[in-house]
């Protein structure tokens, strides 16, 4: 791991080699003591080993004493002040010490808790220490009314998305997202963070939703819609967006006062389902993102995004053309405005999202002319908590089909969310779709209810911003 | 479309790939010599601020009046992580809903878990409310490893910055006897604040208070206030008729006049039950910057201890 980390280092080192001064890779805590004659060291050593052989004597007395404690009163609860021990076989070091009732305003400061640190993406208690922490997101969608051009069951569980989190080592983390799905098992995302690189480089390495855009990053139960956009699944791969494995590389970038500017390149195998088709290894796939970000004030703030993507299609496999000649480039522009006001934070927020997107797609015309099909497609959606516990919302659809611009579905959707606490999610949603069926070219109405449940067992995980 | 030859496309691709790198300059080099620090509280931020004196820039990233449990993980916190030279959490799980990924996305290595610029506070502080026996979500929003809102004892406070005191001489061994010194008046005062603390609230020991969230164990602890309820069911759950109904008649049978109000909550339920117990609402601010005037963490228990004061002398 370590070697791999150094290897992307010197990469990454010798992109930039003209403009890098040496990576600051070392803590330099070290120095000053570096020049400490060996005397002093050695002494300095043989004082720590001291004070270590004294620190376990105390502990071992402490641990006689409480298992005689124990067993004297095994029903008496613990006195309140005394932190409390989360498995009494395991000793804690540190929270033994302020043990001593403290006079008021002269307490001994206690020594550090080791075992009571909180790892983020670590573990919380003795018996799972190097577990990663777990979590199962159960998605359960039912849907009534009429659409006769893209159907869903009346009833399923649409997805059960187990997350594995874990620090890695001093210098990753990774997360893996598994969906259990109605047709299968599938990897949504599961890569390698290498968060220790020089020159502020974020490296991720396994499979993963491309940066493209905000909505193709975004899992499904974190989105505030219970479907994706029209858009999603007309130009951009469809529900699972641009997902595929490879590597991503990215970085803040100097930016006006005030202003937050982060790019982002990615490459991958190019393989996400109809929108990418690698034929030969070098048909790789790659995503640029570049985001800008503002706070407005202290509870508004803007987040804008343009993103580009390009890979190889299978639209010429078959046909008297070189199937590599077939791509499609992808762009999009987002742009994002919330207000969440931070004394009421958890009662009233708004947010308001705004997502364009132009596909270039190589293909075979019906005469059989090597053409490139130009769709657009966009999807606005405004979000607003009224309280704790509702949301409402909406959202305007519009797009063209990335095989055939002439087609183009209009939709839109009325959206009502309850939450019961943080870990459960109750949503509606009403659905209007004008739109085409691709192989017979005409056009019809769905009306869609839509509703769905949604569970969150397990490690609480961060809300993606 | 033009013919992509394989090498053109490689050459695409290596400059994809490069773009960043090349947008990339080395960030300017910084002048001044003072240690960066990010803390997650206003309170943190303070103690730091404290020990740290003018050989430290101290920042914080949620507000004193902000819910700590619910703060949003903005990118531009991240300009402020990338440039931190240590971080100070509160830890516990409390920040566990925002800071994961900014530390992640901070990429600067001095300030990622376990690093030498990583610091948890709770490391140092007596933590109260560590549950035994199965932990579950039917308790609401629990914190497993125990009540993190233990900056509200003043010796937990001292314990703190102790724990800073000892991580800064680390990092910056030539001002250690500067940070000790630091240190040490800051334990003086502390102690000349805290007796003055405890003779104010003495007349109310062991007086009953009700409290929006379990935000309040450690300081009724120090200063011997007995929490018997809570506004809200559950930690993190809103509160229900049901419960308050049952809140009501448990004030009206224990005589308790005192609802302590966090300044993040919404003030509807807290002010019906007052209403209906001839009780009153207090709102306390849990952090540094709650108000105004609490500019540290002195004034964060001149300012709760002033107000708690004045209703209960109000309500008897």
């Amino acid at each position: 791991m370590k070697r791999i980390v150094i290897l992307s280092a010197l990469f990454c080192c010798s992109s930039v080699a003209s403009a890098q001064q040496s990576p600051p890779l070392e803590p330099k805590k070290d120095v000053p003591a570096a020049q400490s004659s060996a005397a002093a060291s050695e002494e300095a050593r043989m004082k720590t080993l001291e004070d270590q052989v004294r620190t376990l004597a105390e502990q071992v007395t402490l641990l006689r004493g409480e298992l005689k404690a124990m067993r004297d009163a095994r029903s008496v609860e613990p006195r309140s002040e005394e932190p409390i021990l989360l498995t009494a076989s395991h000793i804690m070091p540190g929270i033994l010490a302020p043990s001593a009732p403290a006079a008021p305003a002269s307490p001994e400061p206690a020594k550090p808790q080791a075992t009571q640190t909180q790892v983020f993406g670590g573990a919380s208690s003795n018996a799972k220490l190097l577990n990663p922490d777990i979590s199962l997101i159960g998605d359960f969608i039912g849907t009534a009314g009429r659409n006769t051009v893209s159907p869903s069951p009346s009833l399923e569980l649409h997805e059960s998305e187990v997350g594995l989190q874990a620090i890695i080592d001093p210098y990753a983390r990774a997360d893996a997202f598994i969906s259990f799905g109605e047709t299968g098992v599938n990897v949504e995302e599961a890569y390698v963070t290498f968060t220790s690189l020089p020159a502020g480089l974020l490296l991720k390495v396994g499979k993963m939703r491309a940066d493209f855009g905000k909505v193709n990053t975004i899992h499904n139960h974190a989105l505030s819609f219970i479907d994706r956009p029209l858009v999603t699944n007309n130009l951009v791969g469809g529900e699972d967006g641009i997902d595929d494995a490879g590597f991503s590389l990215s970085r803040f970038l100097p930016a006006p006062k005030d202003w937050f500017l982060e790019g982002t390149a990615q490459v991958f195998r190019g393989d996400s389902d109809e929108l990418f088709k690698a034929a030969r290894r070098q048909d790789v796939s790659v995503v640029g993102h570049l985001r800008a970000y503002r706070d407005l004030s202290e509870s508004t703030n803007l987040d804008l995004g343009v993103s580009y993507a390009r890979g190889h299609n299978n639209a010429g496999v078959g046909t008297i053309f070189d199937p590599s000649r077939f791509l499609t480039n992808l762009y999009s522009v987002d742009a994002t405005l919330r207000w969440k006001p931070l004394r009421r934070a958890i009662y009233h927020s708004f947010l308001f999202r705004n997502e364009f997107f132009w596909s270039a797609r190589d293909q075979v015309s019906p005469a059989d002319f090597f053409q490139t099909q130009h769709a657009f497609g966009l999807y606005s959606d405004a979000e607003y908590r009224a309280n704790r516990r509702w949301t409402i919302g909406g959202r305007f659809d519009r797009s063209g089909h990335a095989a055939n611009a002439n087609l183009t579905d209009t939709g839109f959707s009325a959206i009502l969310t309850y939450w019961p606490s943080e870990f459960s999610q109750i949503r509606g949603q009403y659905r209007f779709g004008h739109l085409a069926d691709p192989v017979t070219t005409n056009y019809s109405n769905a009306n869609e209810f839509l509703f769905q449940f949604l569970f969150v067992m397990g490690a609480h995980g961060a809300h993606p911003f | 479309m033009q013919h992509t030859k394989i090498h053109t496309r490689f050459t695409a691709l290596a400059a994809a790939f490069l773009l960043v790198l090349a947008l990339a300059v080395p960030p300017a080099s910084r002048a001044e010599n003072k240690l960066q620090i990010m803390t997650a509280t206003t309170d943190l931020a303070s103690l730091a601020q404290e020990v740290g004196g003018d050989k430290v820039d101290v920042e914080s990233i949620a507000r004193g009046y902000q819910d700590p449990h619910f703060v949003e993980a903005k990118p531009s916190f991240l300009l402020k992580l990338r440039k931190a030279d240590l971080l100070i959490v509160v830890g516990l799980e409390l920040e566990i809903g925002w800071l994961p990924p900014l530390i992640t996305q901070s990429s600067n290595p001095k300030i990622q878990v376990a690093a030498p610029g990583y610091l948890d506070a709770s490391r140092f502080a007596k933590i109260l409310e560590i549950p035994t026996g199965q932990v579950t979500r039917a308790e609401g929003d629990v914190h497993p490893l125990g009540n993190p809102h233990y900056w509200l004892d003043p010796e937990n406070g001292l314990r703190i910055a102790k724990g800073i005191q000892n991580k800064l001489s680390e990092m910056r061994p030539n001002d250690a006897a500067y940070f000790a010194q630091r240190y040490t008046a800051f334990e003086e005062r502390l102690k000349q604040a805290e007796q003055n603390w405890q003779a104010q609230m003495k007349p109310y020991a062991g007086r009953k208070v009700v409290t929006y969230h379990r935000s309040w164990p450690n300081f009724a602890e120090h200063f011997g206030l007995n929490v018997i309820g809570y506004v809200e069911p559950r930690p993190g759950i809103p509160p229900s008729p049901q419960h308050t109904v049952e809140l009501i008649g448990q004030m009206k049978r224990d005589g308790v006049k005192i609802i302590v109000v966090e300044p993040y909550f919404d003030l509807k339920t807290p002010n019906s039950v007052a209403a209906q117990t001839g009780g009153q609402v207090v709102v306390l601010t849990p952090s540094v910057g709650g108000e105004k005037e609490i500019t540290d963490y002195f004034k964060l228990f001149d300012y709760d201890i002033a107000k708690l004061k004045q209703a209960f002398d109000a309500t008897h």
